[in-house]
């Protein structure tokens, strides 16, 4: 019986990759773009509704549907239905603002239990925090750029 | 005695008298089912965190052990175990209200045997009469601390596997009835540089096998000796990689009889991905359905490799490779 730690990284990792299951791209994108697009219809039906019912404009009604996903948002993820339906949406539930919010909500609930400031305070953007810091940096790297090209005249 | 390189033999056969095992909701709708002595309705325990759920589990599961020995836990001299969480804190608070002399042991979901086997050897040596042992995860405390919060929506891969909620827990003695601890092998740690933290089996098959392949070399035996070889969560990828393994150093190992405590806890319709995990996962399937099996004598001689990965979320962000270790211990009727 060979004892010896014959087998080099390199060998195993050919023997590992063999066995391997591949996460199943076409199905996830696929899932992801109908389940993405159903956000965004109810989201384009909440707009509507929000102009046709309240004084809203087309440039002004982004901000209450925005906040009426996020609320239902955290509806789904309190009651625990969220992390269900992103298992099989993926990127359809994490790209919009839904996936967002969702990321602040769950660690808010998750760190409850170390107390306000410290838990909830502390650990809120733990999973956001980062979307909002290159967020916001590369909205400043873009102005610059514009900024410089309309110096130069160059737009 | 120590036999060959890493290998303990226990010629004064410890004897596993009697085991407690609790679980949470998801192990209530799982395949093991009438294997656990306690199963909770709610994830929390009706506790405040997680945290403290996850300790209620150790706690009762040592209660149901001490309740159908008839042994009282001042009569107990040592508890050995240990988890997944930071500073071991579940088992450390267990140890806190027995208030029984406390070892606290970390292997990661090795845990199980290395606590176990640590056990063997004191009750072995005379160093004790009856040790308590065993190990316990909770899937919302481990998950919390190396992933992402409970109810965040990430997409798992298949490869990811699913943390037990549960706690096993055995009592060792020098004397009684029940199946005897026979001997004992202590791992190295492996590490292929496997770097995957959603893919474990793959990153702890090599472990196994080495422990495994040591463990037979040691005693001097087949492993046709051993009705059943249960490694403890390699699930369905680390299980076929450590096929694969063994067929390359020429371990015979029968598919029938390489199982996977992994695979064994939950029904196949339950979303567990690749197949359960956690420290609690090889010690709820080892004290509940393989002791029974070995009191009903259906099995007659087993050995448990339990297998973790030593990793923590700060190594994997550093993008450090996943160091593995298995630990194996050989539980059989009536001895060798």
């Amino acid at each position: 019986m060979d004892n010896s730690p014959s087998t080099t990284k390199k060998s195993y990792q050919k023997i590992a990759q063999q066995q391997e299951r591949k996460r199943p791209i076409l199905k996830n994108c696929i899932y992801a773009f109908f389940f993405g697009g159903l956000i965004c219809t109810i989201g384009q039906g909440i707009s509507t509704f929000y102009m046709y019912f309240f004084d809203f404009t087309e440039q002004t009604v982004g901000n209450p549907t925005t906040a009426t996903l996020i609320f239902i948002t955290m509806l789904l993820t309190g009651f625990g239905v969220y992390d269900h339906i992103a298992q099989f949406a993926g990127a359809g539930t994490a790209v919009p603002v839904t996936g967002f919010g969702n990321a602040v909500i769950s660690a808010a609930i998750e760190h409850r239990s170390e107390g306000f400031v410290q838990g909830v305070g502390g650990n809120m953007f733990k999973l956001a925090g980062s979307v909002i810091l290159f967020g916001v940096f590369s909205a400043f790297v873009v102005a610059l750029i514009k900024t410089i090209l309309l110096e130069w005249g160059v737009i | 005695m120590l036999r060959g390189k890493q290998t303990w033999e226990f010629e004064n056969r410890p004897t596993i008298i009697s085991t407690g095992i609790t679980g949470g909701p998801f192990e209530a709708k799982g395949n093991l089912t009438a294997t656990f002595d306690q199963l909770y309705n709610d994830l929390r325990l009706e506790q405040n965190s997680f945290e403290q759920a996850h300790q209620l589990l150790l706690e009762s599961a040592c209660q149901h052990a001490l309740r159908k020995s008839n042994i009282t836990k001042e009569a107990v001299q040592f508890l050995i175990a240990g988890d997944l969480i930071n500073q071991i804190t579940p088992t450390s608070f267990t140890a806190r209200t027995y208030q029984i002399p406390y070892i606290g042991t970390f292997s990661a979901c090795a845990t199980s045997m290395e606590s176990l086997a640590l056990a063997a050897n004191l009750i072995n040596s005379n160093n004790a009469n009856y040790v308590l042992t065993g190990s316990s995860s909770h899937n919302a405390a481990v998950e919390k601390q190396f992933r992402y919060p409970t109810e965040y929506g990430g997409q798992k891969p298949p490869t990811a596997q699913w943390t037990v909620t549960g706690a096993g827990v055995g009592l060792l003695a020098n004397k009684g009835d029940g199946p005897k601890v026979t001997s004992a092998t202590i791992g190295k740690v492996v590490d292929m540089g496997m770097t995957d933290p959603f893919n474990m089996g793959e990153a702890m098959a090599p472990a196994a096998i080495d422990t495994i392949a040591t463990h037979l070399m040691d005693r001097g035996i087949d492993a046709s000796y051993y009705d059943c070889i249960i490694t403890g969560d390699l699930a369905e990828i680390g299980r076929s990689i450590a096929l694969e393994l063994a067929k390359q150093k020429n371990i015979l190992l029968n598919t029938d009889t390489f199982l996977d405590c992994g695979l064994m806890l939950y029904k196949k319709d339950q979303q567990v991905f690749a197949g359960a995990s956690g420290s609690g996962c090889s010690a709820v399937v080892t004290y509940g359905h393989l002791i029974n099996q070995l009191n009903d004598k259906k099995l007659n001689k087993i050995l448990v490799v339990a297998t973790g990965a030593l990793l923590s979320p700060l190594t994997v962000q550093q993008k450090q490779s996943i160091p593995c270790i298995a630990h194996a211990v050989s539980i059989e009727n009536g001895g060798r």
